[in-house]
């Protein structure tokens, strides 16, 4: 059931329609069983996965759960019995018993997830195109739908429970509630057992304002995946069909970025939306990203439930690992201080992206994409001191309005740059076109007529431009608190958006709602 | 505590470490300061901060960071 469908409007309207007329302890219920009724049109192979990591990572957190109850009390037990040095000993050789735990059930889950990719049809030699219109994959991936999410929450929640930052919960029902809660599977957030844990639990009362706002928010999302995103996604397709190059090149990075942001995080505000029209408040996943000033900056904006999942997990952990340290003694022994301090640091950044870059597939694109990430943080990381002594030196200039915003958009078109690997699935390709910049740059492509022959007409260029308008105008009026919430308190106004919302999707949406939109690109590919 | 306000002027010239009570708040600290903080910490203090003890409040200040080293002492 895709999110851009009259189907899942129905869905919601019946699931909200349950949820508040039923005894409000009986709510959670609701919210699962209409979490496996959303599933189960995804098919059985979807469920048995599913199913699968709520099994897996129930057990584990109970075993868990039950060996951290036995170690407190063992230490309550022999507190005037055993000296500090004895305890800590216990202590360690317990926890790593039970470190072993979390890594068998990390482990089975890990083994799933890249047995359903592989069987998804990704390989290293026949990467899955995506981002280009004409290419559809949606169909066969579907299959087992949102395992990369799912996945991602049980292991965090495993090892949140291994740490002890989270409540072991006992009820099998509720915890697969958690894993399986339906509007975060398609495509994010990643959310953790302190984000819904108990939030899922809690009943909730019927809030007017709630429902207003998550409507708007929903169709706000519609807004930008029917009006902008897919509007432009046939002149990428037909670029990378033709394999076009110099300043197609050029554009192909900018409509692949307005693309995917509006698509993204399109479909993230119906997700959240959805969940706040239930009284669930799903954490955030973009934070104005197209503002950030730096690579790092955008990444902590950009997918922000997915970096924050890579950074607590893989790349805090694994630079703080006793070979990690090790590795950084040897360095500062043999290689000076500087290079002793930077290797695990530098490491582990590397291996998270790569990490992060297989996490979307498992294709050779996307390995080159998380490297490229990796290397351009750790370069800006050390262009930063330079950049200190810029700042102390001309600081008017530095806080200056043009100089901002020119560091915004450097960002954005090394951001676009990288991305674009997305769209032609060939690392050698990507490159080939990239270099063609050089050599069959016309410039006047754009307005000899060269631009309307990639499947945009001027009309839809002129409504994706407005959408863009639009887009770029809500963000910044968003900045200090969420626009709708402004609209929410003068009825009048805010009605009259959401009017107007609803006739532009309807009047200028691609293809018209529930008609034929296309897969979204993140709850496509990334399942 | 002087040892440690060494160490992270080392990491960042020109903060108020002593009064400053935003370092993860404010972006002073990013991830990767985080685990060069860290990996001097351990060495200097001979503790090991676990990555489950990374949290925003524990980070924030110097004073925090201390609190930390002091707790993850006495475990």
């Amino acid at each position: 059931m895709s999110f851009a469908s009259f189907e899942f409007l129905a869905f919601l309207a019946i699931l909200t329609l349950v949820y508040f007329i039923v005894p409000k302890k009986v709510q959670w219920i609701v919210l699962l069983l209409g979490s496996v009724v959303f599933y189960a049109f995804a098919g059985l192979v979807s469920f048995f996965f599913l199913f699968f990591a709520i099994v897996i990572s129930f057990i584990t957190v109970q075993v868990l759960g039950k060996r951290h109850a036995a170690l407190k009390k063992y230490l309550e037990d022999t507190k005037d019995t055993l000296t500090k040095d004895e305890r800590k000993a216990y202590r360690a050789k317990h926890k790593n018993g039970s470190l072993l735990i979390v890594c068998i059930g990390i482990l089975l889950l890990t083994l799933s997830l890249v047995y359903v990719k592989y069987l998804s049809g990704f390989s290293f030699k026949n990467g899955v195109s995506f981002g280009s219109g004409a290419i559809s994959f949606g169909s066969t991936l579907l299959e087992v739908m949102g395992i990369s999410y799912y996945t991602f929450i049980s292991i965090g929640y495993m090892i949140d429970v291994y740490r002890e930052k989270a409540a072991v919960e006992k009820n099998f029902f509720r915890h697969a509630l958690f894993v399986s809660f339906f509007p975060q599977l398609a495509m994010g957030p990643i959310s953790r057992y302190a984000d819904t844990g108990e939030q899922l639990k809690t009943p909730h009362s019927f809030e007017a304002k709630e429902a207003w706002c998550g409507l708007l928010r929903i169709l706000w999302g519609f807004f930008k995946k029917l009006v902008v995103a897919d509007a432009i996604a046939p002149a990428i397709g037909a670029i990378v069909g033709k394999q076009l190059g110099g300043i197609y090149f050029i554009l192909l990075c900018l409509f692949y970025s307005i693309r995917i942001y509006g698509d993204f995080t399109g479909g993230i505000d119906i997700v959240l939306g959805a969940a706040q029209i239930l009284g669930i408040k799903l954490p955030e996943n973009f934070n104005r990203p197209f503002s950030s000033k730096s690579t790092a900056e955008y990444w902590n904006r950009w997918h922000m439930t997915m970096g924050n999942w890579f950074t607590n997990y893989i790349f805090y952990p694994l630079s703080l690992t006793k070979t990690m340290q090790k590795l950084s003694k040897w360095g500062r022994a043999k290689l000076g201080v500087g290079v002793g301090k930077r290797l695990p640091v530098y490491t582990a950044t590397i291996i998270t992206w790569l990490a992060t870059g297989l996490w979307h597939g498992i294709a050779w694109n996307f390995v080159v994409w998380g490297l490229l990430n990796g290397v351009v943080i750790l370069i800006s990381q050390e262009l930063n001191p330079l950049y200190e002594k810029f700042r102390a030196k001309f600081p008017k200039l530095w806080n200056s309005a043009p100089y901002q915003s020119f560091m915004a958009i450097r960002t954005f078109l090394l951001m676009s740059l990288i991305r674009v690997f997305d769209c032609y699935c060939d690392v050698p390709l990507t490159f080939n076109r990239f270099f063609s910049i050089f050599y069959t740059f016309n410039i006047a492509d754009i307005w000899n007529g060269g631009i309307m022959n990639i499947k945009v007409t001027a009309t839809q260029y002129i409504i994706i431009a407005v959408g863009i308008v639009i887009m770029t105008a809500v963000s910044r009026l968003s900045i200090k608190r969420p626009l709708r919430e402004t609209l929410w308190e003068k009825p009048i106004l805010g009605n009259a958006v959401l009017a107007l919302l609803c006739i532009a999707i309807l009047v200028f949406g691609s293809y018209g709602l529930g008609f034929d939109a296309s897969a979204f690109i993140y709850g496509g590919t990334f399942n | 505590m002087e040892k440690l306000i060494e160490i992270l002027e080392n990491l960042h010239e020109g903060i108020d470490y002593e009064t400053c009570e935003t370092l993860i708040d404010d972006g002073i600290l990013d991830s990767l300061d985080i685990v060069t903080l860290i990996t001097d910490i351990n060495d200097a203090f001979d503790v090991a901060i676990p990555p489950e003890e990374i949290l925003p409040e524990n980070f924030n200040s110097a004073k925090a960071i201390f609190a930390l080293i002091e707790k993850l002492d006495n475990i």
